[in-house]
């Protein structure tokens, strides 16, 4: 038995019987990055010492018997989310040397629950991205074939529990980018309601969009971690007061719920027949345990990624005001006057589609194009909610393909964006109207995995949660780490 | 005219940070969130909203049902988010009005939002300071931002409303309002236009006031400046300009040439703000009187003295000190008097204020007697009245015991004398100060009485 191909449940349960210690359990992974990662480059930074002792604090509760369901299980963090010391650079090199002096409140959750940090893992800079391409460090690589992108933002976290290297890492998610990278490297991975986890220590890309999500082996798993981190923080103003417990129901099933299946995403552009194929195969198994399909309709689907495309870089180009090369991270300090220190700086530390981001949004908030552009795409993200609502008026869930694709070949999309924001067609409705959505595996294409997305109104997490499960059930899929 | 205002908080206006003194190191009031780290998130001082609500209830605003935050954007040093989180569209509130004077000032807006750091530069100045330091205590301080319609017409009544502005603010406990402590900032917008035309000229804004003195010696120039140089034949920029308390003048801080674009829009990570009716209400209820108004009722009840009323019902605790006086049985001249007269007695509680008007009143004691009482009952917190008995002060009034000293008096002042006795009656007045210096307890009104039969 190979601890490193199990689920966080299963590995849970080795704990608690004491068969393994977390201090095992964590040097096992430890191990397993080191022979591994080298390949796959899932990792930004291990944090030996920080598992280490983690996993010490884990045996002593374990030991106790104070344990919880997440004691001693080790876990992987986007670069995105800030850690008290822990340098944490969004993939970027601005921040290059940054330890943040505080523990945002959705890993500070998982810490009080017994979680051990394996270390930091690679995204795209600022989590602008979909191949994790543009990382400003290094690329990242699909543990299913090393020649093949693992999808982004969040593509270090989802190789790495693709490939055994963590045994859930966590995301964020602005327009797919835990739901497109879980397709990608076939595990499973959610992004919940807007509002249902604090973004408090989330580096900020799009504040409107950006969620935090888990990245599993299993949806049992994910409906754990997601239920450590949810609820209210009084740190962050728009976090929510809606409970949802996600544990409950999760093994009940789907006999007579509707589930929508909208056209407008089996035809979007760029859709691969094998990808579509796969998840087909996919919505016959889910009626074959007892859901209904309905046809439903999201008439405003081919705006959305024009709508998205201005409201996440509007946003962006103001949260990333802050890095200026005045508090922290890189700064170019021997600059005549202060307008050269931020050029420098900001051209130092930016790559290039961090830069198109900025300049693309601080153009659409211009006084002038304001009307024409930010508020204009407002009206559209308000249609495409209504879109989502009326939708879920004739179904409990919506189920489509994750990602028109599977993983691309390195460097297929990097001369295009316009073909690297299409990756997000499928996904970023979802943000637009923040709605919580699960991708979960559902077959292979061309020896590559293909990922089932689950929509679920507003504060319904259970819903996807269960729909998924209910595929997982149905087809009875267990998730192998690739790159064995 | 804008003027920003500290609002009374324990807390920044977006984390828990304290609101520094202004004394204290640099950097010593700062926290991750109001140094902008990554990842941080605001959330609203209830404290502070509630003040500007106050403020706004007092200025007759209308208070919208939905407010919002909004973001400008620009870069500088002090502004570690590179955007100051602000209002934009949807302000607290607006449409109100002032009364200084006869003039009604309309209130265009109050709302609410961040200051900013501040910069130190070593070196000779900006441009050629060598290093620049930057403190982050004030980063974050909750600020009311009032704009008024362009309706004050002279520095005398841009002063005016400055100060009474200031009286309502601590009236109501919104704000200490203190400008040289920079609680208080206003910022003149002026302009000139030729008398009988409708059109306003170019404006500029003045900054760097620190006083209402400076205020208006600031908007004079300015007037003075821009008429100058219209008459001359040229023409007023539209610009910033900072005023110099060491030259007394106005300089050219930044032009406007190029109008900044601060790209304001919604702060995504504050949800729209709905204000509970029943609050407001609640808070409208509980507004004390205002200035303007306990001004009138002091002048119409009691007959104050206007400079006597503008006094009192221009500070909040002066007004209630007054107040409670009068409650309690004391005349209203003579307490007004000694609040105004005698800053000391502002120390003293309402109910022995009103012992020692009522004391010195009566003629128990004399006014000298009385200053003594107060600074014996601000230093034991005793009653007045048991002071007096406890020391056994009383005017000495009995003739018998004050005759022998008048005549050692007469006989001192030989010139004084007969001057009165010849027709002067002025000259009864040094005499009566030397008595009351022999013998200071005696009662003033006795003394002079008993001088003037002994000459007569």
């Amino acid at each position: 038995m190979d601890p490193t191909r199990l689920t966080l449940s299963e590995l849970a349960t080795l704990l608690h019987d004491r068969e393994m210690s977390a201090s095992e359990l964590a040097v096992l992974h430890l191990n397993r990055i080191e022979s591994t990662d080298p390949d796959v480059k899932a990792y930004l930074r291990v944090t030996e010492d920080l598992a280490l002792s983690q996993a010490e604090a884990a045996d002593r509760a374990l030991k106790a018997g104070e344990a919880g369901p997440l004691t001693g299980i080790p876990m992987a963090v986007k670069d995105v989310l800030c850690v008290k010391g822990v340098e944490t650079t969004a993939g970027s090199q601005i921040l290059a040397g940054f330890r943040p002096p505080y523990t945002g409140t959705a890993v500070q959750r998982l810490f009080d629950a017994g979680v051990v940090m394996l270390g930091v893992t690679n995204c795209d800079e600022f989590a602008m991205g979909s191949s994790t391409e543009n990382s400003s460090y290094f690329p990242t690589r699909n543990p299913w074939n090393l020649d093949r992108v693992p999808g982004g933002s969040s593509g270090g976290s989802a190789a790495a529990v693709a490939a055994g290297e963590a045994v859930f890492a966590l995301g964020t998610d602005t327009g797919g980018s835990i739901r497109q990278p879980a397709a990608l490297c076939g595990v499973v991975g959610m992004k919940p309601t807007y509002g249902r986890v604090s973004r408090y220590g989330l580096i900020a890309f799009a504040s409107s969009l950006d969620q935090i999500g888990p990245f599993t082996r299993s949806v049992e798993d994910c409906a754990l971690v997601l239920d450590a981190m949810a609820g209210h923080d009084p740190l962050d103003s728009t976090s929510a007061r809606k409970p949802n417990d996600v544990r409950k129901r999760l093994n009940d099933g789907i006999d007579g719920m509707k589930l929508g299946v909208p056209k407008e995403y089996f035809e979007v552009e760029g859709i691969e027949p094998g990808v579509k194929h796969a998840v087909e195969q996919a919505l016959r198994m889910l009626e074959s345990a007892g859901a209904k399909l309905v046809d439903v309709t999201l008439p405003h689907t081919d705006y959305g990624l024009a709508a998205y495309y201005i409201i996440a870089p509007a946003e962006c180009s103001s949260n990333l005001a802050r890095f200026d090369g005045v508090k922290y991270g890189i700064s170019e300090q021997d600059e005549q006057n202060v307008t050269d220190l931020y050029m420098n700086t900001r051209r130092r530390g930016f790559g290039t589609e961090v830069r198109r981001r900025v300049m693309l949004g601080t153009y659409a908030l211009s006084s002038g194009y304001y009307d024409a552009y930010y508020l204009k795409a407002q009206k559209v993200r308000t249609l495409i909610k209504r879109d989502f609502d009326a939708a879920f008026e004739q179904c409990d869930a919506i189920v489509s393909a994750t990602s028109p694709t599977v993983a691309f070949a390195l460097g297929a999309k990097t001369q295009d964006p316009l073909a690297m924001y299409l990756c997000d067609v499928l996904t970023l409705g979802g943000n637009l109207a923040g709605l919580p959505g699960v991708s979960v595996p559902c077959g292979m294409s061309g020896g590559l995995p293909v990922g089932l997305q689950v929509l679920a109104p507003q504060w319904r997490e259970d819903v996807a949660l269960r729909v998924a499960r209910a595929y997982e059930l149905a087809s009875g899929m267990r998730i192998e780490p690739a790159l064995v | 005219m804008e003027v920003h205002v500290q609002p009374r908080t324990r807390s920044k206006m977006f984390c828990g940070c304290g609101i520094a003194p202004l004394n204290a190191a640099p950097n010593t009031f700062v926290c991750e969130v109001c140094a902008g780290m990554p990842g941080t998130l605001p959330v609203i001082n209830k404290a502070a909203v509630e003040a500007c609500v106050k403020t706004a209830l007092a200025l007759e605003c209308e208070i919208p049902r939905h407010t919002k935050f909004d973001r400008k954007n620009y870069m500088y040093p002090d502004l570690p988010k590179g955007y100051q989180i602000s209002q934009y569209d949807l302000p607290m509130s607006k449409n109100g009005v002032l009364d200084v004077g006869a003039r009604r000032v309309r209130i265009r807006r109050v709302h609410l939002e961040e200051d900013t750091g501040k910069l130190v530069h070593a070196g000779a100045g900006l441009h050629k300071a060598w290093e620049s330091y930057v403190d982050l205590n004030r980063a974050g301080v909750p600020l009311m931002e009032i704009v008024t319609e362009p309706d004050l017409r002279s520095a005398d009544e841009a002063r005016d409303y400055a100060m009474e502005l200031q009286a309502v603010l601590r009236a109501i406990g919104a704000s200490d309002a203190d400008m040289e402590r920079g609680q208080m900032r206003a910022e003149p917008n002026v302009s000139v236009r030729r008398a009988g035309t409708e059109e306003l000229g170019v404006k500029t804004e003045l900054k760097n006031i620190n006083s209402f003195r400076a205020l208006h010696r600031a908007i004079g120039f300015e007037v003075k400046r821009q008429i100058d140089m219209l008459e001359s034949g040229g023409t007023v920029v539209q610009e910033t300009r900072g005023w110099s308390e060491a030259g007394q003048r106005t300089f050219s801080q930044r032009t406007k040439e190029f109008a900044e674009d601060y790209r304001y829009f919604p702060e995504p990570d504050l949800p729209p703000l709905s204000l509970e009716r029943r609050w407001i209400d609640d808070l409208r209820t509980a507004l004390p009187e205002l200035p303007r108004v306990r001004r009138a009722r002091l002048v119409e009840q009691y007959a104050l003295p206007a400079s006597d009323a503008a006094l009192i019902a221009g500070d909040r605790a002066l007004g209630d000190l007054f107040d409670g006086a009068v409650a309690a049985g004391a005349d209203a001249i003579s307490t007004a008097n000694w609040i105004v007269n005698e800053p000391s007695v502002r120390g003293l509680s309402s109910e022995h204020l009103a012992e020692l008007v009522k004391l010195v009143s009566s003629g128990q004691i004399n006014r000298d007697q009385g200053r003594e009482v107060v600074a014996e009952s601000l230093r034991s917190q005793q009653p007045p009245a048991a002071i007096v008995s406890q020391r056994g002060l009383a005017q000495v009034s009995d003739t018998s015991v004050l005759e022998p000293i008048a005549r050692e008096v007469i006989a001192a002042n030989p010139k004084a004398a007969a001057d009165f006795r010849s027709g002067k009656m002025a000259a009864i007045g040094p005499l009566v100060k030397d008595l009351r210096d022999r013998a200071p307890e005696a009662d003033s009104k006795v003394a002079r009485e008993l001088l003037q039969k002994l000459l007569g």
